[in-house]
């Protein structure tokens, strides 16, 4: 059968099962796009490819299938690069298709060129510039395949125009051979010493943690993980990465460690005499000062990336491997701790002095915005998906909305991406559109990727967005109040401007307001019962308020600053 | 003065704070552009440096680097390098447990009727002339980089138009052949 290039890289999509691809026509990408129109697959139509990116990370991350996105070449391309840098940062796999300018013009600074294999080389697991029409199958399937497989990640395909154009024989890789992948071998044996020199740490432990990450998650090791907890009673913390993946109504589970961790979490790890780390990377948001960081401990270190191994912190244990086969492994050996009791009275005690905290909320003053969240989880159905941009909103988001389920919280982690939340929960919600989906949103992040709200009321995604708007970027305004003297610098927005319920109804969206507590309620109400359009409301909030506990940037997780309501307690 | 044992001075006198990675690679586009970005953006040096085809066949190239085992970790630099998808495998060799050879094309001034004291450097160090005119000649000496620094240290005090080195290439020594 005969392809055209264009053809063949659309059918290449289907036979990956893509259902949904986010992306923008232009130039180069242009031939692909006329076969799109009699194929079943889905186009959303994004109105800045930093949405698509972002949207195919939400889809990824909500149903666990990889997300696709598609632009144009040059600024199409580039326009998608700090996507691309998100997923890299936090291991989500996504497929990028990019145009290219026609073979013969690359490197000659033709309309619209830009070298994006080599700008994306560094933040893509791989990519893939196609330089033969026969090969467009191939690098489609292994760019899923890579994508997928072993520590997941974004993979880019580079396609020429002229390839595009051109005619091919049609095929299909039906092996891992096919791919032509001689230098990856993703899969790997978890080496059985190494699993029992793991074992033997967890009997001699009487202080251990399971400090569980995104890894967690991506291996589908949440069953395991919970009969692992609950036969050993170890405590668990989550990382923000690992949100949902064991639940926070478990009592077992101590909550997010970190710099604005719960007390009992990040405490429990900086005495513990054992971490059980499950795909995490010890990154610096939650060690804090490395050589500070859990002094007393062991470290068995289960990753399946090997060059995590080590790389932080030195691992008395290190298994290469996903995590879910090291919790079997563990399960059939019936592996138990030492005693635990002296441990949990001392968390438990954690727990009961430093809960999470903040202000009472009153009637007519501004809202708080942990209020708001509370407010809007208490109302939210069961399974509710939850996105969030980057700062203060997202780490509030992240302490004061319960999470029971793996694949309900979509955020940006490592790249700390400002402007996530609103296309992520796109993504999302066209992943699972029988789901609830609010955005737990900034008024500074809002502002950068608002515009996909159009999108949004165009495809009849009918996202719920809950802008926690203090009139700041909070996140930045909290460090210059803690650290600079409070010399504010570059950080005031403006609540009025731009005004926000005017915006969301210019892009088809419902516009809400809420200045106090009964219109909160009032406000989430009316969310609650619109089901066709998106949502987006305006919560007027305190500026003054902090996210707490806080380690300052650099310190030890033993100088934890807890919420002012808590100090006299100390 | 040192003189090393030329050719045959097998056993390197090289700092140990080098590693020697020989990488099987993909012979495809780009290829030697990511190992040299995975260097640059994980603060990873690099001493030398050398890219030929491979023996097995046109698929594969070779690359030794000689890597700071001092500015990171030698497991991190591998296991970093391991990712890369067209990296097939990667030996990593001790300098101990490697035979390594580097070549050196050094010009000097010298005109002809002054030109035995440098034909004593060449004979000692196991240099060759490969090049003659009526003021230089270019001698060459492939050997050990320790061979190779000597060399160079003797010809400071020359005129030394120009000087080029390789960068060492290596293979495991028979009998200690390990892979990563």
């Amino acid at each position: 059968m005969k392809l055209t290039g264009a053809q063949a890289l659309i059918k290449s999509l289907e036979q990956e099962g893509v259902e949904v691809i986010f992306g923008l026509p232009g130039g180069a990408i242009l031939p692909v796009y006329d076969p799109l129109i009699d194929s079943t697959i889905r186009h959303v139509l994004v109105r800045h490819e930093q949405g698509a990116g972002h949207m195919a990370e939400g889809y990824a991350l909500a149903t666990g299938r990889p997300g696709v996105a598609m632009v144009t070449s040059g600024p199409g391309a580039t326009n998608i690069v700090t996507a691309i840098s998100n997923a890299h940062m936090d291991s989500t796999p996504i497929v990028v298709i990019t145009g290219q300018v026609a073979s013969a013009a690359i490197g000659t600074d033709a309309f619209q060129e830009c070298d994006i294999t080599g700008i994306t080389m560094g933040i893509t697991k791989h990519n893939f510039l196609v330089r033969d029409v026969q090969d467009i199958p191939r690098a489609v399937a292994a760019a899923f395949h890579i994508a997928t497989t072993g520590r997941p990640g974004p993979v880019l395909v580079d396609l020429p125009k002229d390839l595009a154009q051109s005619t091919m024989e049609w095929w299909y890789p039906s092996s891992l051979e096919e791919l032509d992948l001689p230098g990856y071998q993703p899969a790997v044996a978890a080496s059985p010493s190494l699993i029992e020199a793991a074992s033997r740490l967890i009997s001699d432990s009487s202080r251990p943690v399971l400090y569980v990450g995104g890894g967690a998650l991506k291996s589908e090791a949440w069953d395991e993980l919970r009969s692992f907890a609950e036969r050993t009673q170890i405590p668990v913390v989550t990382t923000l990465m690992a949100r949902g993946v064991f639940p926070d109504s478990h009592p077992l589970n101590l909550g997010m460690p970190g710099m604005h961790g719960v007390y009992s979490a990040v405490t429990a790890l900086q005495r513990a005499d054992l971490l059980i780390t499950l795909g995490a990377r010890f990154d610096d948001r939650v060690t804090g000062k490395v050589s500070a960081f859990a002094p007393e401990a062991r470290v068995i270190h289960v990753d399946i990336d090997a060059a995590e191994h080590h790389k932080v912190r030195r691992a008395d244990v290190a298994i290469r491997s996903d995590v879910k086969t090291v919790l079997r492994a563990w399960e059939s050996e019936r592996v138990l701790p030492r005693d635990l009791s002296e441990w949990w009275g001392q968390i438990n005690e954690w727990r009961a002095q430093y809960p999470l905290v903040y202000d009472p909320p009153t009637e007519e003053g501004l809202l708080r915005p942990q209020a708001v969240i509370e407010a809007i989880a208490e109302s939210a159905p069961a399974g509710t998906i939850v996105t969030s941009g980057v700062g203060q909103h997202q780490m509030w988001a992240s302490q004061f909305w319960p999470f029971e389920e793996p694949r309900t919280w979509v955020n940006s982690g490592g790249a700390g991406t400002m402007g996530f939340g609103v296309p992520a929960a796109i993504g999302a919600k066209a992943g699972r559109p029988e789901r609830t989906v609010w955005c737990i949103d900034g008024d500074g992040c809002f502002q950068m990727t608002a515009q996909e709200l159009v999108t949004a009321r165009a495809e009849g995604i009918p996202i719920k967005v809950a802008i926690l708007n203090n009139a700041y970027l909070g996140m930045v305004r909290q460090w210059q109040e803690m650290f600079y003297e409070e010399r504010y610098s570059e950080v005031y927005l403006s609540p009025d401007l731009p005004d926000y319920v005017k915006w969301a109804e210019a892009m088809g969206c419902v516009g809400l307001r809420a200045t106090n507590l009964a219109e909160m309620r009032a406000a989430i109400d009316k969310a609650n019962s619109i089901h066709d359009v998106p949502v987006v409301i305006d919560f007027r909030t305190d500026s003054s308020e902090k996210v707490f506990p806080m380690v300052a940037a650099g310190a030890s997780n033993d100088d934890i600053m807890v919420h002012p309501l808590q100090r006299s307690a100390q | 003065m040192n003189t090393p044992e030329p050719f045959l001075g097998d056993v390197p006198h090289s700092p140990v704070r080098h590693h020697i990675l020989s990488v099987l690679v993909e012979n495809k586009s780009g290829v030697l552009a990511r190992v040299a970005g995975l260097f640059a953006r994980r603060g990873f040096n690099i001493f030398s440096l050398a890219v030929a085809p491979a023996e097995t066949s046109a698929r594969f190239s070779r690359i030794t680097i000689v890597v700071d085992a001092e500015s990171a970790p030698l497991e991190q630099i591998v296991g970093q390098l391991s990712k890369l998808v067209n990296v097939v495998s990667i030996s990593d060799l001790a300098p101990k447990d490697a035979i390594e050879r580097e070549l050196m094309l050094a010009t000097i001034r010298t005109n002809v009727d002054d030109r035995t004291g440098l034909l004593d450097v060449v004979g000692t160090s196991g240099a060759a002339i490969v090049d003659v005119d009526s003021h230089s000649v270019t001698l060459m000496l492939s050997g050990t980089p320790a061979a190779c620094d000597v060399l160079e240290r003797e010809l400071e005090n020359y005129d030394t138009l120009e000087l080029h080195r390789t960068g060492r290439v290596a293979l495991p020594r028979l009998g200690k052949r390990a892979s990563a």
